[in-house]
Formats: structure tokens, sequence, C-alpha cells
């Protein structure tokens, strides 16, 4: 059996907690992380409209594409410690949707952790990327909380009945 | 013997007229021919290669006097010894640790809280731009905000965006916080405090409203939280540098004070820092001059000199129908809005250089309110303007297309937003101060 994690920054301890509650002891297990690409453009586009300033060597994106990998590689690094059994780490750039969506292909199993707005449940405790996944994922889901999942106390009244015609 | 004169003054003025229409296509030629060059940047040369060649021809060709050329020079002379006395100032900084103890600051004070990490940012962001200018926020900066966000495991995106966001927003306060404030500095006539007096509260309202918008924004990342520790690092704190900027602040008030160009005390703080990093071993004279940037500097001249020719040949009278005369509430929206589309068509920098020669007449006010709208304008479009937009849409300099979506609906919110509270806020600054 293979399991997919999607590791993000923030919310994934909850997913790696989940893997080691729910994987069977013989699935293997692979921790992706995908490093978008709007932080490097932000600073590439940022330093291209510093006009005149040439030198090539000094844009940000550059450095910053550079500190993302090593974050990237450190970040796996962590939750590959809490999972504390043997994994793969795979790490991919790019639409963060859509990678990961392509490497849960021929997956078991792929869980992830909400990334909406938690503060009020409903449809927007999926977040744009998270509500793409879990339309588009070519396996079955394991959708977690990244905190302890709410109560039942927490679920609104029903809304009232209507009124009867009699 | 009196009667020839008007003879020759009339043929002469014919003649005037003829060159001048010449004399105008080719200073928009070279122009174009500039900025063209400084955004396709072919075979990778410095933009000044192709600058410094175009004013030459301009003069060479008589489509600007050489009076009028020097007179630009002498004008733009001070400006590029300021702006290099910063740039060197900015890398001496950071040669000092002082990004890199700014960062230490923000990842201790943020430990596990994203929001206030996106709160230090923007604090530091808007103090470096205000001092050191947006050149330092771009290249310095960013970088370390991206590995503190990392270091901390918080989402990166919202920090980075609040870097290049504020590395114009907030560079509306000082002359030297941006090359545009420093044109319209020495154009305008005001002195250091009284320019940074008139924009402090432009400044503030601008930041407080992207903050706002970056707040709603940026929700969600903000509310992932950040687990990682935060490192036990804690570099020293660079007081030197500290101390020499915060003394080159005191300077820039006081040399306005006494009527001595501020550049002078930009200057002294970048020779104070260099020499101890000379002493120190830890620059060369190489590495100085190299981080004064000699051919943008030479690039500012040379676009100066063109625009100016193209200024004077023509496009003061076709441009100066829509400059709104008087500084009431309407007029400075309209100067703004207009320098705001400007710099976001063609750059912000060529964008004060044509709006100011029609707005020094007018005054202060609306000299300052074509800055709030070069200044903020940018936000508007991933990488400044649509032409650089348009050339990377081209090129697709790196190995996919140019992602605009979430810049440009960000930009949508934020600088319409900010630029409007920003001249309400000048609008405020100018009923107060040249009242009072």
């Amino acid at each position: 059996m293979a399991v997919v994690v999607w590791i993000v920054e923030g919310t994934w301890p909850a997913c790696v907690d989940a893997a080691r509650a729910h994987a069977p002891e013989n699935a293997e297990i692979v921790l992706l992380h995908v490093t978008g690409h709007e932080p490097a453009d932000a600073a590439h586009g940022a330093f291209a409209g510093l006009m005149g300033r040439g030198r090539p060597e000094r844009d940000p994106g550059t450095r910053v594409e550079h500190l993302a990998a090593a974050s990237a590689e450190s970040l796996l690094g962590a939750a590959a410690e809490r999972l504390g059994r043997p994994c793969a780490r795979a790490e991919r750039t790019g639409r963060v949707e859509r990678e990961v969506v392509a490497a849960a292909d021929g997956a078991d199993l792929l869980i992830l952790a909400r990334d909406g707005d938690r503060a009020r449940l409903g449809p927007h405790s999926l977040g744009p990327a998270g509500r793409f996944v879990v339309d588009h994922a070519p396996c079955p889901l394991l959708l977690v909380w990244p905190e302890p999942a709410p109560g039942l106390t927490t679920i609104p009244a029903p809304p009232p009945h209507p009124p009867h015609h009699d | 013997m009196r009667r020839d004169p008007p003879v020759g003054h009339r043929l002469a003025r014919k003649d005037r007229k003829l060159n001048a229409s010449l004399a105008e296509t080719l200073s928009v030629a070279m122009l174009v021919l500039v900025l063209v060059s400084a955004v396709v940047r072919p075979f990778g040369l410095p933009e000044a290669v192709f600058a410094v060649p175009a004013a030459a021809l301009v003069v060479v060709a008589g489509a600007i006097p050489w009076d009028h050329a020097l007179d630009e020079a002498a004008r733009l002379g001070p400006v590029i010894g300021f702006l290099a006395a910063v740039l060197v100032l900015a890398q001496l900084c950071d040669d000092e640790g002082l990004f890199q103890y700014c960062g230490a600051w923000m990842a201790r004070t943020a430990a596990g809280r994203p929001r206030r990490l996106l709160a230090q940012v923007f604090l530091a962001a808007s103090a470096i731009t205000a001092v050191l200018s947006l050149d330092a926020t771009v290249v310095l900066l960013t970088p370390v905000v991206f590995a503190t966000a990392a270091r901390l495991g918080a989402r990166p995106t919202p920090h980075v965006y609040a870097c290049t966001h504020l590395s114009n927003t907030a560079s509306l306060l000082l002359p030297v916080s941006n090359l545009t404030n420093l044109l319209a500095f020495t154009a305008s006539g005001l002195s250091f405090t009284r320019f940074a007096a008139l924009m402090a509260l432009p400044w503030l309202a601008a930041i407080a409203v992207e903050y706002v918008v970056f707040r709603r924004f940026f929700a969600i990342d903000l509310d992932a939280g950040a687990q990682a520790p935060p490192g036990a690092d804690a570099p020293a704190l660079p007081l030197f540098a500290l101390v020499t900027v915060g003394c080159t602040l005191a300077g820039f008030v006081l040399t306005s004070a006494v009527g001595v160009d501020p550049a002078w005390a930009a200057l002294a703080g970048a020779a104070a820092l260099a020499v101890r990093a000379l002493l120190r071993g830890r620059t060369s004279p190489k590495a100085l001059l190299n981080s004064a940037s000699v051919p943008f500097l030479a690039f500012v001249l040379a676009l100066g000199v063109v625009v100016r020719a193209v200024v004077d040949n023509g496009l003061d009278t076709a441009l100066g129908r829509l400059i709104h005369d008087g500084t009431g509430l309407a007029a400075l929206f309209g100067i703004a809005a207009l320098a705001a589309v400007l710099a976001n068509v063609i750059n912000n920098l060529p964008a004060v250089l044509v709006l100011l020669p029609l707005t020094v007449g007018t005054g202060p006010g609306a000299v300052l309110a074509v800055l709030l709208g070069v200044n903020i304008g940018p936000n508007l479009t991933y990488a400044g303007s649509l032409a650089t937009l348009l050339w990377r849409r081209i090129v697709q300099a790196h190995d996919t297309e140019v992602r605009l979506g979430e810049f440009t609906r960000l930009g949508l919110y934020a600088v319409p937003a900010s630029l409007t509270a920003a001249v309400l806020a000048l609008w405020v600054s100018l009923a107060v101060i040249q009242g009072g």
C-alpha cells in the first residue's frame, strides 16, 4: 500500500500523526512537499521592476529559490523525524495543487490537512489548493484537522421546521 | 540696419520649428531605445551601454541645446552622488550584519506566530526602505525575510509579498527612500525635513492600509501557524552600523537646517562605514565601487538627458493638458492617478522624469502627488510595469510562464486603497503644515 503525505508549512504535523495512526505497518509512505513559485517570482518581479540596476547576479529571486530548496529539505527532514519509520521524501516545485494531484497518481491513500478558514466551519475550511486536491485527487483521501477535530457541540442548530400547512 | 534682425529672427524661428518636430522624433526614438534596452537588456549588457550613446546622440544632433543638457547634468549630478552614497551605505550595513540581525530579531520576537511575523516584516521593511532605499529592501531584505519565515516554519508568501509591496509603498517618506523621490526632491525646492514632514502622514496612511489588506488577503496562510522552534543563534547587534545610520539621519536634518546638500550626510555615513570595513579588511575598494553601481548612475544621467529632450521638444504641451492646476484634493487625486498609470505603463523612473517638469511650476503639493502615484502605483503590476511584464512573458525568463493571478489580485485591492489614503493624507499635511 502506497501512502502519500502532503507536507505543508504550518499544518504538517497533523498529517504525519495521521500517517502514524492510520497507515498500515507495511505501507510505503512518501512525504511530499511542493514549493510554490510565488515567493521567488515576487522577488524576481520586484528586482525586474528596478529599472537600470542591471547586475542579474543580485536578483533576490535566485537567492529565494535556493533558500526555498533548503527549507523544503529541512521541512521534510523534520517530518520524517516525527514520523519515526522508514519513508521516502519527494520534493516538487510548481503549481502546488496540481503537483500534489500528479504526485498522488498511483497511490492508495493521500493524507492532507485542511488549509482554509477554520474559524468558521463550513465550505471555506478548505482553501483553494485543498479544494482542488479534494476534487481532483486520483485516490482516496484522508482529510485531517491541523488541530484536534471540533466537537459535536460546534455544529449549529438545525434550521427551524418549515411551518405546517394544513 | 535694424530691419534685418526681424527677417533673420523669423527665418531662425521657422528653422527652429522645422527642427522641433525632427528633434522630437529623434528624442522619442532615443527614449524608446533607452527604455526598451533597459527592459530587454540585449546580450545581458548593462543598461548604460545603450542609454549613454543615446543621450550623446540627442545632444550632438542638437535635439537638446548644450546648455540644457549641461543644466540637466548639473541638476542630476548631486542626485546621483546622493544615490551612490545610499547604495554603498546599504551594502556596508549588510556587510556589517544588519540584515542578518534584523532576521534574527524577527524570528525571535515572532516565534510560532505568523501574524506577529507579518507585523515585524512591516516594521523592518518600512524602516529599511525609508532610510536605506527600496533597493535595500528588494535586494538585501527579501531573502532574509524568506529565510526567517522558513526558519519559523511559517508560510513564506505573505511575508515576501510584504517586502515587495513595501519597497514601493514605504518609499514615500524621505528623499533617499527612492530614486524617484531624489529626482523630485531636487526639483521641488523643498528642504529634506520639510519633504519628510509633508510625506510622513501619507507614508503612515499607505502602510497602514497595506497592512490591513495583507492581514485579510493572507488570512488563511497567517492562520496556518508556524511549527519550527526558533534557532538559538543570536547574531551580535551591529552597533556601529546602527549608530552610523542614526547619525546619517541626524545629518540629513542638520544639513538641511543649515542649507547644505544632505547628500554630504549620506556620503559621510557611507565613508564612516567604508573606512571601518576597509581597515578591518572586510571590504575592498573594488567591492565599494561595485556597490556604488556606476553603470546604474550613468544610466540615470543619460535617461535624464533624453527625457529632458523629449519634454522640451513638445511632450510638455501635450501632457500639460492632462495636468490639473492647483493643489485641491481633486487636482492631487488627478495627478497621483496619472502618475500611477504612467508608472505602470512604462516604469516609475521615466514616469517621474516626464511628470516633474510639468508639475514643478504648480508647487510642492503637485510634485509630492506625482511621487505618491509613481511610488505606490508599481504594486499593481508584477515586475513594476506592463513593459517589463510583457517582456518577461515573451522571454519566459524562467522555465514556466510568469504567474500573475495572486499578485495582481493583491495589487487590485492594495493600490487603489493605499493611494487614496495617501492622497487624502497628503492633502491634510499640505493644509496643516503649509498653512500653519
